[in-house]
């Protein structure tokens, strides 16, 4: 299970490089959108669910569920992924806005739009 | 009482977020809540200023979660600074008046962002814990994000697009580290992390995460390879906007890099930090050449930005107790100092319609205050003594010499030439030399006098601050050094964090 966890994360983040290498805007930003899930998967599996006890123990000290994984990844990769989906749709509204009415979303044009 | 002074910074902008957002169909009236509610910001802040520099660290467990298992909100001296220069020049700029976007859209959304980015770089001064620091940039960034592209022109959202793109990266690289420090240490607490890497002994790891980090936070502070989204974004948001970006957006970088590199990857984790000096010095000097080739009025201060960062992280590379006075100064000092100067950009570009210096001229025989206001704060940016510049400067060098780091004096004093050379040439061009015999429709507006108003006020209350800077150096140097005791001593950081405040 983690080496095919890993396997998907190295795949993740080589395919989110090279879309980020691309000209095209749109590659990009679907290079950056696997790279947010690449990044989740690997705070979701660096954090290693069933090795550590959980934050939340018992009245005794024990936690009242063995075996349960530690709930704090999951928070925080669920609070990445609702930043990183907003984000992404404000990305994604203004790269439109930004090559609307034009044929070819190329990334070197806001370069040289930006001279003065 | 102290818990809600010390949460009054992330609560005030909230509930005036919330006020603004009721009101964002009236500009007037959102526009007349921001400002009061950011006055009361800054008395709220130098209240806590006052309780910090008596009374020492404050500390406070939100939702009473002990640390480490709670996110911990800090306020140490350094915090508290830097949270009452940005409420003061957060106010200097609401005084200055922001734009309220076109006329179709709601007016006052205007207000309900800058509240926005407010609260988030609030929360990134206050907070003890890593994720949370995340959380309280990306509040800050899409608040900025969307400030930038506001007026919605072609080059605004092809320069915004940039600014995006290069954050977002910044952020997945962060999330990284910050997913594998919690997976190797089990803690999200800084304190607590600083403590727990101290006993691992595990270099590669240490440098990795570091590294992650440091990516993320250069990135925002616009350190020399991670610094293109700004020359391509910031002199195209408004005026006003850009002020408040250039004051506080990259500081919150650079604070965020003391905070980190001081605390948790310091030398005695295992953390080589041989390359930030190096990089900070790329960064000077290719934040000035930059300076130097630019006729633009504003991208040529958002490029000085860029070499004034390299001098701060500079400092936090040397890192003794005088180095890291001299930076938390330095960036005081940067921020009054930077935000004036984009303000008087603005009012340049408003008068003559157009950023280009080279078309600019006469502004010194016109307006002899504005002209001013350009000149302390250029003077200072300079270096030139008794201004603040000048103090900042000594003091970081006195701390090169002190480490013999003979190769960041050159530099430095080098770059500060250049620094000076371009800010000649803006006089040169803007106030000095006769105006320009073009047609026009502008011709008229820049030979009057601006009406005494409240740009004015702005700009006179920042260039204020920066005398008081300059005049009472001692004063404030005093209270950089009590801050930067707290940042060579991360003991002292732990300690009020897990024992809840200093007695």
């Amino acid at each position: 299970m983690t080496l095919v966890l890993s396997l998907i994360i190295g795949f993740l983040f080589a395919a989110a490089t090279y879309c980020l290498l691309r000209r095209n805007l749109m590659r990009v930003l679907i290079g950056i959108l696997l790279l947010g899930h690449a990044v989740n998967l690997l705070l979701l599996s660096a954090s290693d669910p069933l090795s550590r006890l959980p934050a939340i123990l018992g009245k005794d000290g024990t936690p009242d569920f063995p075996g349960n994984a530690d709930p704090l990844p999951q928070a925080l990769v669920l609070t990445a992924i609702v930043i990183g989906f907003g984000l992404s749709v404000f990305t994604l509204v203004l790269a439109r806005s930004c090559f609307q009415g034009k044929p070819v979303d190329d990334v070197r044009d806001l370069g040289r739009e930006d001279l003065p | 009482m102290t818990d809600l002074l010390l949460i009054s910074p992330i609560l005030l902008p909230l509930l005036l977020l919330i006020a603004c957002l009721a009101f964002s169909t009236r500009e007037r009236s959102a526009g007349i809540i921001s400002l009061a509610g950011t006055a009361v910001l800054l008395a709220a802040c130098s209240a806590l200023l006052v309780q910090v520099s008596t009374h020492g660290t404050l500390t406070l467990a939100v939702g009473g979660w002990k640390p480490p298992f709670g996110i911990v909100l800090v306020a140490d001296l350094l915090s508290v600074l830097m949270l009452w220069i940005s409420a003061f020049v957060a106010l200097a700029v609401l005084i200055y008046g922001v734009k309220g976007g076109p006329p179709s859209s709601r007016p006052g959304h205007t207000h309900v962002l800058v509240q926005g980015l407010l609260l988030g770089v609030n929360g990134s001064f206050l907070t003890g814990d890593l994720f949370n620091l995340y959380v309280w940039f990306e509040v800050m960034l899409i608040s900025s994000f969307i400030l930038m592209v506001r007026e919605r022109r072609k080059q605004q959202l092809a320069g915004g697009l940039t600014y995006v793109i290069l954050n977002l990266l910044a952020s997945a690289m962060f999330l990284c580290g910050a997913g594998l420090l919690y997976g190797k240490l089990g803690t999200l607490n800084l304190a607590d992390m600083a403590v727990k890497l101290g006993s691992i002994e595990d270099p590669e790891f240490v440098n990795t995460t570091g590294a992650l980090l440091f990516v993320a936070f250069a990135a925002k502070a616009g350190l020399f390879p991670f610094h293109f989204w700004l020359p391509a974004s910031y002199h195209h948001a408004g005026p006003a906007i850009s002020a408040l970006f250039a004051g506080l957006l990259t500081k919150v970088g650079v604070y965020a890099l003391l905070r980190v590199f001081t605390l948790v990857f310091t030398a005695e984790n295992g953390f080589s930090s041989s390359l930030i000096l190096y990089l900070s010095m790329a960064t000077m000097l290719i934040g000035v050449l930059g300076a130097v080739a630019q006729y633009n009025v504003r991208r040529l201060l958002a490029f000085h930005i860029i070499s004034q960062i390299g001098y701060m992280t500079a400092g936090l590379a040397i890192g003794t107790h005088l180095a890291l006075t001299a930076v938390v100064f330095y960036i005081l000092h940067h921020i009054a100092v930077k935000s004036t100067l984009f303000l008087v950009g603005g009012v340049l570009e408003m008068k003559t319609g157009t950023p280009d210096i080279r078309r600019h001229g006469g502004f010194y025989q016109s307006q002899p205050l504005l002209a001013a206001c350009f000149l302390i704060p250029a003077f200072s940016l300079g270096g030139i003594p008794p201004l603040s510049g000048f103090w900042a400067k000594l003091n970081l060098l006195q701390a090169g010499v002190q480490s013999g780091e003979w190769l960041f004096l050159a530099m430095a004093l080098g770059v500060g030439i250049l620094t000076l050379f371009s800010m000649v040439k803006i006089w040169n061009e803007s106030f000095w030399k006769a105006q320009p015999a073009t047609s026009g429709a502008h011709e008229n507006t820049s030979s009057l006098p601006l009406a005494p108003g409240r740009p004015y006020l702005a700009m006179l209350l920042l260039c204020g601050l920066t005398l008081v800077f300059s005049l009472g150096g001692f004063f404030v140097f005093e209270l950089s050094s009590r801050a930067a005791t707290g940042l060579a001593d991360p003991s002292l950081y732990i300690d009020a964090v897990m024992k809840g405040g200093t007695p």
